[in-house]
């Protein structure tokens, strides 16, 4: 088992509780019960009654007494739960998680973080668990160890300020958060578990997971198979750290996010998910393919949210939330295709972000600050993933990746921002012969052509089935030394607004039949058409129901 | 994705071993310092043989990224141009994202050189043909008929190799050769949906049949 951690030999960092006078063995009664209660729970196999105190329990316990410190050392609660090691290994997760969200960690600390996630996987991948916990928990396994794996290599990158104590133990511990180490434990978990042919064989019938939101209900475990499924997400989260897009991709493939799955069933999951696929895109110059799954998701999230209100992940929700509105306006800026965006986001879109996407289409320099500007804010955090040189002089190198990633990203747009004034021409023209439009341009014919190729080609990027879709709201075609301007209009969705109208004018109407039959129940049907009759008696009601009914019809005819 | 193996001959032969191991090493291994001599030599193979790997360069990519120290430039040059060899799949781009600004800086003035000189051609082979079918690809989305001379700048090829270019793709790719007394030849390119936007299929309006179920009801 992990050895206890070392902080109270720590010198006194600002935000660590040993300064504050923080007693790691002193065990409060809730904690007392709360272990209890969760190790029997955890042994009962009773799922309901973990995730209760799992996202409940322990949030309240540490609001009441654990704000700024650690909770109770995990030697000072063993004894409660028959020094159980498993027990203490998840214990310890939780511990730390919580350190790391209202404390800032240590150097030592972080290792044995490091240590005990070692330690738990190790468990797991020997296949000699048989809990089952909730889908809540397994995702905030995998969640923070891409997290806290993450928040090393941001630290570990600023070396200017690093005193000698950390750099020897940073030299010495050098496995802690390696980045083949957190990468072969991730695909350990997908491999071991099966996850990938169980998710093919569930699409022949051959087996049942998805059904069951991945427990198991004959009397086995759900945490591999579970933590297997997750760690699929987890490897598309580092890939996308890494800058490298097209695996992260691959290792997401066996998850299908045109349906519902295991991944939706944690809203954090679903979310992260979605937002490291829409980004991968984003960068792959795939902008319709993104834009159509952040408007998913940004509806589900505005329809969803009221009920995460109270949840310890509500924050997070609203960061990506606004992350994602921002990549969304980038995407849309390059790739104008309004219709893929459903009513209620683009008002969300247009309030938070009309005024810059009208100065982003500018394509000039205020433009391209304000990519830059959105980009930054959106994007994930970008690693180092090797350990630096603890030789040359010691600087700091966290930006580093971040700034790989913008440059490369603003240089795309800079190619959009030059073949924007072809496009300003074209807009304007439904065909024009080369030879003019060279010299409005200024630019002799070969030129010419060659800038016509170009946004062809910048605008036609390759999907990941390797077809050719085009991003062009404005599109031509040549013919000798004739251009032909096409512009694709965007298509009004006729079929879906006239089914809407069928069936409320369909319940109008059978609203009038009950008003005509059944004089007592007028003043429901009025109130129910949000008409509020201050007026007593009978003649009057009858009227002003079916008037209702009549502006409703009207209503109908006069948007059509 | 990007192109697998190109239309060069060698392809018929079988796999070789060797691109079999690396490829299984990439699928089941990927994150092993170990490999890494075997992706380089896999890099100077799929040049030799006209072969390509996207997934295999990506991996040795990402090592060179986990250990810096024993990245070596000339793969990465030889990685960057089987990538662009794979135009208009992104692998170039996909490349950059995962090259450091230092190493790319260094080849600013390599680039300039490529631009200028035909001594790249020499190094990889196929390199030339590989531009020649991007660029027939970018006419094919632009174009419904090209002028001669236009089709000849972009593909680099004049004269009587123009004219035997001409008749490959005529035999094969379906163009047709329409004679114009006042400007010459003119190349009537095969029809697509980019150079014939009424080919274009509409996305836009299909009514999923669930949404219909709901109103059988009321029309019924």
């Amino acid at each position: 088992m992990a050895v206890a951690t070392s902080y109270d030999h720590e010198q006194p960092i600002p935000g660590d509780s040993a300064a504050a006078g923080y007693d790691p063995n002193y065990v409060p009664d809730s904690v007392k019960s709360f272990v209890v209660h969760m190790y029997r729970h955890i042994r009962e196999k009773n799922v309901y009654e973990i995730h209760q105190m799992y996202e409940t329990s322990f949030q309240s316990i540490s609001d009441r007494f654990f704000k700024d410190a650690p909770w109770p050392s995990v030697d000072s609660v063993a004894p409660y739960v028959d020094n159980d090691h498993v027990f203490c290994l998840l214990y310890r997760e939780m511990w730390f998680r919580h350190l790391y969200a209202r404390l800032s960690p240590t150097l030592k600390q972080r290792i044995d973080s490091w240590d005990n996630y070692c330690n738990l996987f190790q468990v797991v991948l020997h296949g000699v668990v048989n809990m089952q916990l909730p889908n809540q928990w397994l995702w905030d396994m995998v969640d923070e160890f891409v997290y806290q794996f993450q928040s090393f290599c941001q630290y570990r990158a600023k070396m200017k300020n690093k005193t000698e104590q950390e750099i020897a133990l940073l030299r010495q511990f050098d496995q802690a958060w390696n980045v083949y180490g957190v990468l072969n434990f991730l695909q350990a978990l997908v491999e071991k578990s099966t996850i990938i042919q169980i998710l093919e064989q569930e699409k022949e019938g051959l087996e049942q997971f998805t059904a069951t939101d991945g427990y198991d209900y004959s009397g086995g475990s759900n945490v591999l198979k579970v933590l297997g499924y997750f760690s699929m997400i987890g490897l598309l989260r580092v890939h996308c750290l890494l800058g490298d897009y097209h695996t992260g991709l691959k290792c997401l493939l066996p998850i299908d996010i045109s349906q519902q799955g295991v991944y939706t069933s944690v809203i954090g999951s679903h979310i992260t998910t979605i937002y490291h696929y829409g980004f991968a895109n984003l960068m792959l110059r795939r902008y319709s393919e993104a834009i159509r799954e952040f408007n998913k998701i940004l509806l589900y999230i505005f329809k969803t949210k009221q009920f995460h209100q109270k949840s310890p992940q509500y924050e997070q929700i609203l960061k990506k939330n606004e992350q994602m509105y921002a990549l969304l306006a980038i995407s849309l800026s390059l790739c104008p295709q309004v219709q893929l965006v459903e009513e209620t986001v683009n008002l969300q879109l247009r309030e938070k972000y009309g005024e810059k996407m009208m100065r982003m289409q500018r394509y000039d320099e205020e433009a391209f600050a304000l990519y830059d500007e959105l980009f930054s804010y959106a994007c994930p955090k970008f690693i180092t993933p090797s350990a630096p040189s603890y030789e040359e002089p010691l600087v700091n190198y966290n930006q580093d990746a971040y700034r790989l990633q913008l440059k490369l990203f603003l240089y795309e747009v800079k190619q959009q921002q030059l073949l924007s004034g072809v496009r300003t021409f074209l807009k304007v023209y439904s065909t024009i012969s080369i030879g003019k439009l060279s010299t409005y341009m200024e630019v002799d014919e070969p030129t010419l052509r060659t800038i016509l190729m170009t946004y062809k080609h910048k605008t036609h990027a390759v999907d990941s089935d390797g077809k050719i879709t085009s991003n062009a709201d404005i599109d031509f075609y040549i013919d000798d030394d004739m251009i032909h301007v096409v512009e694709s209009k965007p298509a009004k969705r006729y079929g879906d607004y006239f089914m809407r109208q069928i069936v409320k004018l369909e319940g109008i109407m059978t609203d009038i039949d009950r008003i005509k039959l059944e004089d007592d129940s007028r003043v429901e049907i009025l109130i129910s058409h949000g008409i509020r009759s201050k007026r007593e008696g009978g003649e009057n009601h009858r009227g002003a129901g079916i008037q209702a009914g009549m502006s409703g019809i009207q209503d109908c005819q006069g948007r059509g | 994705m990007g192109r697998e193996i190109s239309n060069a001959p060698t392809n018929q032969k079988q796999q070789s071993s060797m691109a079999y191991t690396v490829e299984q090493l990439v699928a089941v291994n990927p994150y092993n310092p170990d490999i890494l001599p075997d992706l380089e030599n896999y890099v100077n193979e799929q040049v030799s043989s006209q072969t390509y790997s996207l997934n295999a360069n990506l991996c040795l990519l990402r090592l060179y990224q986990f250990e810096p120290e024993r990245m070596s430039t000339q793969i990465v040059a030889r990685i960057l141009i089987k990538a662009l060899m794979a135009t208009p799949a992104p692998d170039f781009s996909l490349c950059l994202f995962l090259i450091p600004e230092r190493v790319t800086s260094r080849f600013r003035q390599f680039w300039d050189e490529v631009a200028k000189s035909r001594h790249i051609l020499e190094v990889v082979p196929g390199f030339e043909q590989a531009i020649q079918e991007y660029a027939v690809h970018v006419l094919s989305l632009t174009y419904q008929k090209v002028p001669r001379s236009v089709l000849a700048e972009a593909v680099n090829i004049e004269g009587p190799s123009l004219d035997k270019f001409l008749d490959h793709h005529i035999a094969n790719s379906g163009w047709v050769i329409e004679k114009n007394e006042n400007k010459g030849q003119l190349i009537i390119l095969p029809r697509n949906e980019f150079n014939h936007p009424e080919l274009k299929k509409s996305t836009a309006d299909g009514v999923p049949l669930d949404k219909i179920a709901r109103i059988i009801p009321i029309l019924g």
